[in-house]
């Protein structure tokens, strides 16, 4: 069916695809469409949405619930996510499936309410004191909301833990062309009951990485015991240094960063020039390879940026001489390039902050500068 | 399901508080207070706060959380909303009750049906005797050396003036207090017990506390004991979350090609004018229109917070192609139909190229461009059909001139996105706009 939404609309049809069942969140431009929508989806499916009284509140809730069995969701832009900061980390130390969304706006603070900006790149990596791995995925497009929204809550399921999509303000509030059902939804994953071990007793968590992670629901036939500090595989608090070891080096491991990298790449198997983008900028630098071709150049989309997917930027950046990174932000993710790239490659990070959307333009002024183009 | 001997796990032996905690006793009269109700123990959840408090779950068989400091009632709250069935019980300190004083305003207000039991000993004892919002005037503590002089918060009093539908205040003494805890946990609505009790690291040595100190602070204070409310007027949250009617949800209309492709380059337009003026949903029809002709759309809307004054635009791209980017510098099509929109969009009008075309509403501004500009009484045709409907007359206009989309396009986009009150009205304006383009 051929739609015209954007990709607030898009996130929360995705959302709800994936099973999402439960929502909380507090006003924010440019999230709050995706709170209203919530508002009347999930009454009209006989769930719960909320608006908390504030966002600590509403992740809060959305703690509660995960654990208690919904898959829950959250949205909300910078200065929310701000606020998110402590229960992400409670998220994380509790292995707490939930999908985070923040729809990007410009700026520390208010900053610019309804401009784009890529700001909190880094920021969600290192969301939380303690550090842990996160996974944060980036749509780009109207289309990119939708299937991003169902691959967050399979993550989050699979992992246990909290999901971010970095979407922003463009994504979230242009209306686009959409036809939803050719898109190459994954299947949706579902959680997994905790059932007693050997000794008769459950798991509240495992510290076994390989599989799956289930869980033992809050209200549940097998006893729950959730905890934010350290503690054993059955949730008792523990101040053992080899428990606490275990506990710290699972949460640290657990998260496959090949299973959750997702990517798109067009160009030559061998770039000599690459350009590695995510989020909206990523259709400034479609437009300009539309327009002209340019041979040896390749582009790689990343549409996971946490963990950062070496395998596939290595790949690409074996044969890349100059790599070239647009960001709406002060160069964040060009950060992680700089760390995997040949010592011999440069790199020209491409940064914008106006308010204004990275011109295809750009991309076509640093492409001339490279000299084999 | 059999009656329990005890709610405690049959490990444990003691409990990890200070000798004389009142946390200690507490977590006895819960545990009887759990026996009166033959709490099902897979049916019942405690939720802890931080704190020497928040040690508490985990010695009893029952399900058990522990969070954040001061957001114990916002995980509580959730998991009551997620399964109502449940008996969800918070244990929080009173410094909890400083931290996360908005949720105990909140789940108040709503009337949540979860039972908050604050083991309230004046101060925080985990950290080493700071005061809390409850350390009575004059209490010594580590951060209050010359006696507190802030006043100390009325729990009850605070839970009561936000609609709270049980309350009392009690201490850690009460022979009542098992039953008073019972009845809380079977109130259907939000309860919280403010129960005062002894830290006997800090706060009590201090401040020489015993019975006889509390039961004066009591009146010094005017923070009465005893059940304080017991309302039968309010409905439980998850209660009257379930009797309230969900709106009906729209079902997307389907944008198939139903109409030829007249386009054949990318069109940049900027539709801009007043608040009122529907400026969005007309961009919306025009972005329809071109979808149901096959062809590509963006739109995006820009208006100030204030919605209701002040300029509305939306910048649409229509194009027989994909379309990637979508910023605009200089677009090559502009409907201006107000002095706001004007005004707004002037930078980008300037800036618009040779074969651009501008309609404008008469009377709007002269200025400088290499567009061609085209200007019509789109207003005074409106004020004829419907005030509201200039964007469409405007929309028609340019249509007919540029012969981007036809006709038949854009009124089933108006059929599509319309409410039927508007749908003769926006035909008619659409109609009028035509006949005014054609007339070149
Ligand atoms: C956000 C945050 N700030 C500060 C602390 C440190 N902290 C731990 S316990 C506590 C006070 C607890 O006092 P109370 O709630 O009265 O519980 P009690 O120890 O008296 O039982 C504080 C401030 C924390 N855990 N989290
Ligand atoms: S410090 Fe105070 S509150 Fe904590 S256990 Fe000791 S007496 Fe109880
Ligand atoms: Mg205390």
């Amino acid at each position: 069916m051929i739609q015209f939404i954007d990709g607030n609309e898009a996130l929360v049809q995705g959302a709800l695809k994936a099973g999402c069942d439960f929502f909380a969140g507090y006003p924010i431009t440019p999230a709050t469409p995706i709170l209203l929508s919530m508002m009347t989806e999930l009454p009209a499916r006989g769930e719960t949405a909320i608006q908390g009284e504030d966002e600590i509140a509403s992740i809060g809730f959305c703690i509660g619930a995960a654990m208690t069995g919904k898959k829950a969701l959250t949205a909300t832009s910078g200065p929310g996510l701000s606020l998110y900061s402590e229960n992400i980390g409670l998220a994380i130390m509790g292995e707490v499936p939930l999908v985070i969304v923040d729809v990007q706006r410009l700026g520390p603070a208010t900053g610019s309410a309804t401009k784009d900006a890529s700001m909190d790149i880094q920021f969600v990596r290192w969301i939380t004191s303690g550090g842990y791995p996160v996974i944060a995925l980036a749509p780009s497009s109207v289309e990119d909301c939708y299937l991003l929204a169902i691959h967050a809550f399979n993550f989050a399921e699979k992992y246990r833990t909290p999901v971010f999509i970095l979407s922003s303000k463009e994504i979230g509030q242009t209306r686009m062309r959409v036809d939803l059902d050719l898109l190459d939804a994954p299947a949706i994953i579902e959680r997994e009951s905790a059932t007693p071990s050997q000794n008769g007793k459950v798991k509240s968590v495992s510290f076994n990485n390989s599989s799956f992670q289930p869980i033992c629901t809050v209200g549940g036939d097998e006893l729950s015991r959730f905890t934010g500090s350290s503690h054993d595989e059955y949730g008792n608090l523990t101040k053992s240094p080899g428990m606490i070891e275990k506990l710290n080096e699972h949460l640290n491991t657990k998260i496959n960063p090949e299973e959750v990298a997702l990517w798109e790449y067009s160009g030559p198997d061998r770039p000599e020039t690459l350009i590695i983008s995510y989020g909206i900028v990523s259709r400034s630098v479609n437009q300009a390879l539309k327009s002209t071709h340019y041979p040896g150049v390749g582009h790689l989309i990343l549409k996971t940026l946490w963990p950062v997917p070496e395998t596939i930027l290595l790949k690409y950046l074996s044969s890349a001489d100059t790599i070239i990174v647009p960001e709406m932000n002060h160069g964040q993710y060009a950060l992680e390039i700089e760390r995997l790239k040949r010592h011999d490659s440069t790199l020209i990070s491409l940064q914008q902050v106006n308010s204004e959307l990275l011109a295809p333009e750009r991309i076509t002024e640093a492409l001339k500068e490279v000299s084999h183009v | 399901m059999s009656e329990l001997q005890t709610y405690f796990k049959p490990e444990v032996k003691s409990l990890p508080f200070c000798p004389g905690c009142g946390h200690t006793t507490n977590l006895s009269h819960l545990d009887k207070a759990m026996k009166l109700i033959n709490a099902d123990p897979k049916r019942t959840v405690i939720v802890t706060d931080i704190g020497c408090v928040g040690l508490s779950d985990q010695y009893f068989d029952v399900h058990a959380f522990h969070g954040l400091h001061g957001r114990s009632i916002t995980y509580a709250t959730g998991i009551k909303l997620a399964n109502p069935e449940l008996n969800v019980i918070v244990l929080m300190g009173d410094g909890g009750c400083g931290i996360g004083g908005n949720h105990i305003v909140n789940a108040a207000r709503r009337n949540v049906g979860i039972t908050v039991m604050v083991f309230n000993n004046f101060n925080f004892g985990m950290t080493g005797g700071e005061h809390s919002v409850t350390t009575p005037f004059g209490g010594l503590t580590a951060t209050t050396h010359s006696g507190n002089i802030e006043a100390p918060l009325d729990i009850i009093g605070l839970a009561q003036v936000c609609g709270a539908g049980y309350s009392a205040r009690m201490t850690t003494f009460d022979k009542e207090l098992p039953s008073i805890m019972a009845e809380a946990m079977t109130y259907k609505g939000f309860a919280i017990l403010d129960i005062w009790e002894f830290c006997t690291a800090y706060y009590s040595p201090r401040n020489d506390m015993d019975k006889q100190s509390m039961i004066a602070i009591s009146e010094t204070h005017n923070l009465p004991f005893g059940i304080l409310t017991n309302r039968t007027d309010r409905t439980e949250y998850t209660v009257a979350l379930k009797n309230q009617e969900a709106k009906t949800l729209k079902a997307s209309p389907d944008l198939n090609q139903r109409f030829d492709q007249l386009l054949d380059q990318k069109i940049e337009l900027v539709l801009s004018g007043g608040a009122g003026q529907k400026i969005k949903s007309t961009a919306a029809i025009l972005g329809q229109a071109a979808i149901l002709s096959g062809g590509y759309a963006s739109q995006k809307d820009d208006y100030p917070i204030t919605v209701k004054t002040g300029y509305s635009s939306a910048e649409v791209i229509i194009s027989p192609e994909n379309i990637d980017y979508t910023g605009m510098t200089a677009p090559n099509a502009a409907l201006i139909l107000s002095i706001e929109g004007f005004n707004k969009e002037k930078s980008k009008l300037v800036a618009m190229k040779a074969g651009s075309v501008i309609f404008l509403e008469e009377g709007l501004p002269e200025f400088e461009t290499e567009a061609t500009v085209i200007r019509k009484p789109f207003e005074a045709i409106a004020k004829k059909i419907d005030r509201n409907s200039v964007a469409l007359v405007g929309l028609g206009a340019l249509l007919a001139e540029t012969k981007w989309l036809s006709r038949e396009s854009v009124e089933s986009a108006i059929g599509i996105s319309q409410k039927a009150a508007y749908l003769e009205m926006s035909l008619k304006a659409l109609k009028a706009g035509w006949e005014l383009g054609n007339q070149a």
